[in-house]
């Protein structure tokens, strides 16, 4: 099956601003694909693009293999979304809010629309007016789910959960999956993408970073490596690839691109390594990079 | 005590930033109003036997009692070129400043801003303070500015300074009001009703008052609109008349700031009642309908009311025009020639002006649906743009006409009371609804800046004041013709008179189709705003 959502080269300005700049984004049938990136990056814009809500200014994409902006209306049939600022009308209660939007998108199921009110224990009595931001959440995450849809599109759809709440929509998107849906959730959190995603895009200014598998991601960072040696070996801060060498007595810590290890390794064995010891690079320092601009990598 | 105040100047200065261009508009507006009236009084009436003529058709004229109250001095230039203005003005203005008052405070606190605000060194009554020294403020400048104007086209000082004051202490009454009314309701919307209602039962009583008793009675003193005619303004200068609005904001403040005080934020005095676990509604129509039901169903009670009560007095309009003089001058105030006709037309004109306002504010809440992220909400589900917008265009578009129909049907019940014929029912039904397409090209013109423009959608409210200015007064002003034809309302067939002509509702209706068109045309391409 083709990619349930295939982004490429999209542009959108608003005014003189650019929004997305070129962006590149594929999302694949049945995977929880984690959107990265720091405030202001471009992922809303890129979910209201998908919904056919902002209209591109060039490229190419589609969702599940249709023109969101053209066939916005059937589309929205196989699609739930949960905005990220969710708001809804003060003066009808959560239940009445759910109903219908279960109903405009083709109905929803009672029992699961049962379920998920009170996994998420939301009082649908209460009028919107007076949820919280958290409750105006649930009240979209469950209208969302109670819908038998293919998929999901989630703007930070936890950021104003509780931790125990936090755990139940986990426990929910891993149901999901195992349904075989997809899911296309924005984030910042970082430890959220990492418990639910299979892959990752990062973005930042309108653009993606990288997209990939997190093992993958994790590939393109830098490596710690603390080597204890005979000799000191001389070319070590020559090596491509080896950067931020120190050296304390016999002991030499370096941070190396995966592809300058081979040579950084065999110049330490050339030099009597004693003992090694390498750490992976965390998820942050991965995104820290991506994020944190005018670094090359 | 003077910690709950903290703050009230830097929000002084806030609600002065954003309003700083609509109350100076407003303000210039209201004085410009005024001055063109006097100087084209003067200009009409050069001598007093004319005024005097023309003032005791006005004041023999019951519709006319009722919908701008009498002329008090037929002698005086100055009472007959603003007896049209007196109360009718100090209700804008009363609306103005409940706009004003709610929109600094309440709606503010809807929104959440003021929790932000209030985590500063922010008192609790600063908002409520800062809201009512703008108000109150800006009432004054209001009413000085008009004493100006009012001085420059010729009137005398002294009642020049009564009408401009008259005027900035029925701001001051009904801002204070609004004061209270936003305690009152969680909701912006409904705290505005309220004060709306007030501004409203304030002018049908001294509509019934005025037209009961030449001079006003008890029922004109009970209404701060009253009090304004009762100042008779060039006809009297009774200063002390203004010490009852004075009086009125006087309780009013101290109520609302009590209230204030004493509730938390976000919270009313009227609290929500929990609504269903389960909801009936199933499509955007249903949800739309339900957004705007109340208001809906308000404006229908008030035509209503409002009708029936111009009905009724509507007999005691004939019988007394045969000079050409008098035909002239009804014909400039917008009727036609056939007496108690030519007065039932000029309720239905005025019916027509005010159900423009509401087609406009029911339309208007497709931008505040967008604007809140509802839109967002709904459009993310299966239902196309054009399917949620007609779902708000279509209760806009069929309550003008529902509005009006009950309006036309009222007037018609209520001559049928005063007189005991009832065949005028059916007529003036069908007559209110010729007033239809008029306020659809308002309703068209502003789902056209919904489309193309969205940030440009307040800007309706000036091209309706400029309408209803033009419609009512340019006959006065003897204003050209090209500039009377750009109002829709000049379009309007004069009904129920006989000669009316009713070629105008065909480009009315082709107008409001067009500004339609194409605003679906605008609506359907662009970026949807986010809040």
């Amino acid at each position: 099956m083709a990619a349930v959502i295939d982004v490429q080269g999209v542009v959108k300005r608003f005014g003189s601003t650019i929004a997305l700049d070129g962006l590149d984004l594929q999302v694949e049938a049945g995977e929880v694909h984690a959107f990265l990136g720091p405030n202001g990056a471009g992922k809303t814009t890129t979910l209201r693009v998908l919904l056919g809500q902002l209209r591109i200014d060039a490229g190419h994409m589609t969702l599940l293999g249709r023109d969101p902006w053209a066939d916005a209306v059937e589309l929205h049939k196989d699609l739930a979304y949960v905005p990220g600022e969710v708001n809804l009308w003060p003066q009808l209660s959560g239940g009445e809010v759910i109903d219908l939007l279960g109903r405009l998108r083709g109905g929803l199921d009672p029992k699961r629309r049962q379920r998920y009110v009170d996994l998420f224990e939301l009082d649908p009595t209460k009028k919107a007016r007076t949820y919280s931001k958290g409750n105006r959440q649930k009240v979209a995450l469950v209208a969302a789910l109670a819908s038998d849809v293919p998929l999901l599109l989630l703007d930070e759809p936890t950021s104003g959960l509780d931790p125990l709440m936090d755990a139940r929509f986990r426990q929910c998107m891993h149901e999901y999956r195992e349904t075989g849906g997809t899911v296309l959730l924005s984030s910042h959190i970082l430890s959220e993408a990492e418990a639910l995603s299979d892959r990752v895009t990062i973005i930042r200014s309108g653009r993606a970073m990288e997209s990939g598998s997190l093992a993958q991601l994790r590939h393109l960072a830098r490596t710690k490596v603390v080597a204890t040696v005979e000799r000191m070996p001389d070319a070590l801060a020559e090596l491509p690839g080896v950067h931020e060498v120190t050296v304390d007595g016999q002991q030499v810590s370096c941070q190396v691109d995966p592809a300058g290890m081979p040579a950084l390794l065999s110049v330490l064995a050339d030099a009597g390594v004693q003992a090694l010891s390498s750490q992976q690079p965390t998820l942050e320092e991965v995104f820290l990079r991506h994020y944190q601009g005018g670094e090359d990598g | 005590m003077a910690d709950s105040f903290a703050g009230t100047g830097a929000l002084v200065r806030l609600a002065l930033r954003r309003d700083r261009l609509l109350l100076t508009l407003w303000i210039l507006g209201f004085a410009g109003m005024a001055g063109f009236s006097a100087a084209a009084t003067v200009g009409l009436y050069p001598d007093e036997g004319s005024r005097v003529q023309a003032a005791e058709i006005v004041n023999a004229t019951g519709a006319l009692v009722a919908l701008y109250g009498p002329v008090y001095d037929p002698t005086s230039v100055g009472a007959l070129s603003l007896f049209k203005l007196t109360a009718f003005g100090a209700a804008i203005t009363a609306v103005l400043f409940v706009f004003v008052v709610i929109r600094h405070t309440r709606a503010e606190e809807e929104a959440g801003r003021l929790e932000l605000l209030g985590a500063g060194r922010l008192g609790r009554l600063a908002a409520l303070s800062a809201a009512l020294i703008v108000a109150f403020g800006a009432s004054l400048v209001l009413g000085v500015a008009s004493a100006g104007s009012l001085i420059a086209a010729g009137l005398p000082v002294a009642g020049s300074f009564a009408f401009g004051l008259g005027w900035a202490f029925t701001g001051i009454a009904f801002a204070s009001l609004a004061g209270v009314t936003a305690q009152v309701t969680t909701g912006a919307r409904a705290g505005r009703s309220l004060a709306l209602i007030a501004v409203a039962v304030a002018y049908a009583l001294r509509a019934v008052g005025d037209v009961a008793s030449g001079g006003g009675n008890w029922l004109s003193w009970l209404s701060p609109i009253g009090w304004m005619q009762q100042v008779r303004a060039y006809a009297g200068d009774r200063w002390w008349v203004l010490l009852l609005p004075t009086a009125m904001a006087a309780v009013c403040v101290p109520v609302a700031m009590v209230l204030r005080s004493r509730r938390d934020l976000g919270a009313g005095l009227l609290t929500d009642r929990a609504g269903p676990s389960q909801g009936k509604l199933s499509s955007v129509s249903g949800l739309a309908w339900r957004l705007q039901r109340t208001v809906l169903i308000s404006w229908a009670v008030g035509f209503a009311a409002f009708g029936f009560l111009l009905g009724s007095i509507s007999d005691s309009v004939t019988g007394f025009l045969d000079s050409p003089q008098a035909a002239e001058y009804l014909q400039k105030l917008g009727g036609t020639d056939a007496l108690a006709d030519a007065f039932l037309a000029a309720e239905l004109a005025i019916m027509g002006v005010l159900v423009a306002a509401y087609g406009i504010e029911a339309a208007s809440r497709l931008h505040g649906e967008e604007e809140d992220g509802h839109a967002e909400v709904l459009l993310a589900t299966s239902v196309s743009r054009g399917r949620w917008a007609a779902s708000h265009l279509v209760i806009a578009l069929m309550g003008v006409a529902g509005v009006l129909f009950v309006g036309g049907l009222a007037v018609g019940l209520g001559a049928w009371v005063a007189t005991g014929d009832p065949g005028q029912v059916g007529a003036l039904a069908v007559a209110a609804l010729s007033k239809v397409p008029a306020a659809w090209v308002l309703t068209g013109l502003l789902f056209l800046l919904f489309g193309w423009l969205p940030r440009a959608v307040p800007v309706i409210w000036g091209v309706f004041a400029v309408a209803v200015v033009v419609g009512e007064f340019g006959p006065l002003w003897d204003a050209p013709q090209w500039v009377m034809n750009l109002s829709p309302f000049v379009h309007s067939p004069g009904l129920p008179a006989p000669n009316a002509s009713l070629v105008g509702l065909v480009p009315l209706t082709l107008t409001a189709v067009v500004l339609l068109g194409l605003g679906f045309v605008g609506w359907r391409r662009r970026d949807l705003t986010t809040p």
